[in-house]
């Protein structure tokens, strides 16, 4: 059990009691209506985190953002841990950046990235719990005059031994509601957990089976009209001009619109004839200054950063240029990873009503606050004449956090027409056309290798485009942009390199082609396993050392790593021979606070790859929901090897060339191989779920065809290669 | 004007006769429930059933139905997600962003009533909508448990 004091900021009681009152003078969504009619405003909450009703529902607020990972679930099971209330009784909602920002922030952060919903919060979520537990214990301790020591409380209900009396957490709620918050609480250990770590089943999935969960491309409000875009799709460059004129006598057509000074919209009754109009109208853009933008040119411009002399560090040791230059065997490989596109299954939207005085946003978003600084800046309001209430998103994936285009466009258009609320929904054309795409990076990668297969240097030169510089400056540090190296620092708890090599140099020549870049799911880290994970399989080979077995050598002050690597090798039955005509790859990496490894197992027919099995292994530290983690392992695999196999975006004539899902293939069901997922929380940390696994599935396939067929893939995605 | 037969009711809609069917059952008939994911016949996030067989409705002109067609959604799949197809995804939790869920559950449901016991290879064939997040292996197996329960042929 641990011992905590609360932070006051947490645990102060708002003024405003319960969240229900949408009396911001706009219709709201039916669903979100349904919501606030659920939590009537007579109830109090005991704090920000839980609202109990007489009936005993136990309502959790959730901050982060639920978009298929499970946070929503998680997040609720380590409250109601904490709380011991009944499970079944529990359902979520979703406090508003407004009331978040008018409350002091109580809720803490609203972004949902980076494997973060549940290791940034497990701690003052529990507390929140914990709090709400104490309070209402007190509070039928107050009742009977008993000492509140002497209570005791199981799923909701309170009892007092000594007196024979109980009570329910429904009938204590509103007293408790005017109990002061503990001034520090206890949190249990994780082995004791009953509701929390726990594979229990999601608390959204009923509504998913029925077409009955609304999206924000299903909204439909009073009044509301459509708009479909075009943006300009030449990177950097402009809108020079439209024709109004030519669709404003179309069927349902109300308004032609320029957004900024790259985008025009048409409004419309519905989006179909906003969308068939926007196909009519004349279009001309500006291509602006990118015009000879191209796969080719990107490459050239990253391929010289392979030997330039500059570059930023990120993990050295050693000398590691003077013993290359000095060794007597190098090995020594160029591997390269394309630019994708998130293809979130929803297509970028949002839906907005502006006024002079009042502007409100309703939008699937990973990050809530992001999504009200937009639109307060696109509305030309202060912040609090502002709000924005979150949907459930189709698929998030890093496209809908930092960026919020879809906010600034949508506020674009409603300022045009005061009062009425306008849906804007992009094509798939556009989202593809306007993406945040991961970037394309470079990797050389040279080391040393002795006789007996020692690796006793290695240099690992990435050349390619940094995501904080253009995304988040404020996060470079000293010009140099840490993320690029996840995975690559030493000791470092978010992801260290798991090889020890005397002489190492980690460094980064920063290449910043005009595409705009963003966090895609795993990051950096997808293609940095894929550099670190193939080559030293190269090097296996090369010293004509087995694969684990290499790796186990360089690998001893790693225990960690080791472990979910020897975990998947098992797993897969490494020490057995593969079936007949099958052949295994392994790989592993830290990344997300998590230690990851997969191992799989693929055939190569006639040049057909088939991957017949994965085997993950995980360890995240602490648990909350392991049927929620397989189901992360399993979709990661998808999301990464959707990438490896298949993904690629590329430039031509400064523009991106995929539209959509027929030229930006992904994975479908019948390439999906059997995956296992192996759990091994060895507690003492919290690790990320999300992101992590993503970045072993397509090494370790990788390797694997090697293994199969002796060639060596390096430049993805793979299906530019001949494997016959 | 269309004359459409969907859910079982049939009625009168007035829109462009080369407006697809997704749009007017989205935009004109309120059923959000059908998804747009490409608008290119690509996804199946619009799937629905034309005569019990798995359609996908993003690039299919109203004008080219006719009043005796029965056009099922996945609001009529069942009244109350009471389809074995739907039991089994709850069963499995299969979905997580729920996105392409509707299209997925709308193309298995197709798949049982042509073929109740389909094979891996069969799945593998019939089932080629698009999931980003993932879910294609739970998918598979509840396919095979709804396959299991005998009334999976039933056909919304
Ligand atoms: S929206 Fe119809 S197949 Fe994608
Ligand atoms: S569940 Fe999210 S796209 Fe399939």
């Amino acid at each position: 059990m641990t011992r905590v004091q609360l932070s006051r900021r947490h645990f102060v009681a708002g003024s405003a009691a319960a969240l229900g009152g949408f009396s911001l003078g706009f219709h709201v969504p039916f669903q979100a209506k349904a919501a606030a009619d659920a939590a009537p405003a007579e109830v109090p909450e005991i704090n920000a985190w839980v609202v109990i009703h007489p009936d005993e529902t136990v309502v959790v607020r959730v901050a982060r953002s639920e978009m298929g990972q499970g946070t929503l679930t998680g997040l609720a099971q380590l409250v109601a841990e904490e709380l011991e209330c009944d499970w079944a009784n529990v359902t979520t909602e979703y406090p508003t950046p407004g009331q978040n920002i008018a409350r002091d922030r109580v809720w803490g952060s609203f972004s949902t990235g980076g494997s973060r919903g549940i290791r940034d919060s497990h701690d003052y979520v529990r507390q929140g719990g914990a709090a709400a537990r104490e309070m209402l214990i007190a509070a039928a301790a107050a009742e009977w005059d008993v000492p509140a020591a002497e209570c005791q409380v199981e799923k909701g209900v309170i009892s007092h031994p000594g007196s024979g009396r109980t009570t329910t957490y429904g009938k204590v709620a509103q007293a408790a509601a005017a109990v002061s918050p503990p001034a520090e609480v206890q949190l249990k250990d994780p082995k004791d957990w009953k509701i929390a770590g726990q594979p229990l089943p999601r608390l959204d999935t009923r509504d998913k089976l029925t077409g009955r969960q609304v999206y924000g491309a299903d909204l439909v409000m009073p009044g509301m009209v459509n708009a479909a875009i075009k943006a300009c799709p030449y990177f950097g460059g402009r809108l020079a001009g439209f024709d109004a004129q030519a669709v404003t006598g179309m069927p349902g057509v109300q308004r032609v619109i320029q957004v900024d000074d790259t985008a025009v919209a048409v409004v419309a009754d519905t989006w179909w004839r906003a969308k068939t109009a926007l196909d009519a109208l004349p279009i001309t853009w500006d291509e602006g200054p990118n015009r000879d933008l191209s796969s080719a040119s990107i490459q050239a411009m990253l391929e010289e950063g392979l030997d330039a002399a500059d570059a930023f560090i990120g993990a050295e040791a050693g000398d590691a240029r003077g013993a290359l230059a000095g060794a007597e065997r190098t090995v020594s490989a160029v591997y390269a990873f394309p630019y994708q596109n998130h293809a979130t299954m929803e297509p970028m939207n949002a839906t907005a009503v502006w006024t002079p005085e009042r502007c409100e946003v309703w939008v699937p978003t990973q990050n809530g606050e992001s999504s009200l600084a937009v639109a307060a800046e696109a509305a030309g309001l202060p912040v609090d004449k502002c709000e924005v209430h979150k949907i459930h998103l189709g698929g998030g994936f890093g496209r809908r956090g930092n960026f919020q285009d879809y906010v600034r466009q949508a506020v674009g258009i409603a300022r045009e027409m005061p009062g009425t609320p306008v849906k804007l929904l992009w094509t798939r054309e556009e989202d593809m056309l306007h993406g945040n795409y991961h970037p394309t990076t470079r990797c050389k990668l040279t080391a040393a290798l002795g006789p007996d297969g020692e690796v006793s240097a290695l240099h690992m030169r990435i050349s390619g485009q940094s995501i904080l510089a253009s995304v988040r400056p404020e996060g470079m540090v000293g010009g140099r942009d840490p993320v690029v190296f996840q995975g690559l620092v030493l000791d470092n708890p978010e992801g260290s390199f798991g090889y020890a090599v005397p002489n190492l140099l980690i460094d980064h020549a920063m290449r910043n082609p005009p595409v705009p870049p963003g966090f895609w799911r795993g990051v950096n880290l997808n293609q940095n396993a894929i550099y670190v994970e193939c080559f030293i399989d190269e090097l296996a080979h090369a010293a004509g050392v087995e694969p684990l077995a290499f790796r186990r050598r360089l690998m001893a002050n790693h225990p960690q790593h080791l472990a979910v690597l020897e975990a998947a090798a098992n797993g897969i039955g490494w020490n057995e021979p593969a079936p007949a005509g099958r052949h295994r790859g392994i790989a592993q990496i830290m990344g997300f606070g998590s230690y990851v490894a997969a191992a799989a197992e693929v055939s190569v027919t006639d040049g057909q790859l088939r991957i017949h099995r994965i085997v993950a292994a995980t360890d995240p530290g602490h648990v909350v929901n392991p049927a929620q983690v397989e189901r992360q392992v399993e979709g990661s695999f998808v999301y990464g090897l959707s990438a490896a196999l298949y993904g690629e975006c590329t430039v031509s004539g400064g523009r991106m060339e995929q539209e959509n899902f027929d030229s930006y293939q992904v994975m479908l069901m019948d390439s999906m191989p059997e995956v296992e997922t192996i759990i091994m929380p060895s507690g003492g940390f919290w690790g990320g779920v999300g992101e992590p696994t993503i970045a072993v599935a397509a090494p370790a396939v990788l390797n694997a065809i090697f293994a199969a067929t002796g060639k060596r893939i390096r430049t993805l995605p793979l299906k530019n290669h001949d494997l016959a | 004007m269309a004359r459409l037969t969907i859910n079982g009711t049939t009625r009168d809609v007035d829109v462009d006769p080369e407006t697809p069917l997704l749009w007017v059952l989205r935009e004109q008939l309120g059923m959000t429930g059908t998804k747009f994911g490409c608008g290119i016949a690509v996804c199946g996030a619009c799937t629905v059933h034309v005569d019990g067989v798995a359609t996908r409705s993003c690039v299919l002109p109203v004008s080219a139905l006719t009043p005796e067609q029965a056009i099922v959604t996945i609001e009529g799949l069942s009244p109350d997600g009471s389809h074995p197809v739907q039991q089994a995804w709850l069963e499995l939790d299969v979905p997580q962003c729920g996105y392409c869920q509707p299209g997925m559950i709308m193309a298995a449901a197709g798949l049982l009533a042509a073929n109740p016991n389909p094979s891996d290879d069969d799945i593998s064939a019939e089932i080629t909508n698009i999931c980003r997040c993932g879910t294609y292996n739970r998918v598979r197996v509840a396919i095979k448990l709804a396959a299991a329960d005998n009334d999976a042929t039933r056909n919304g």
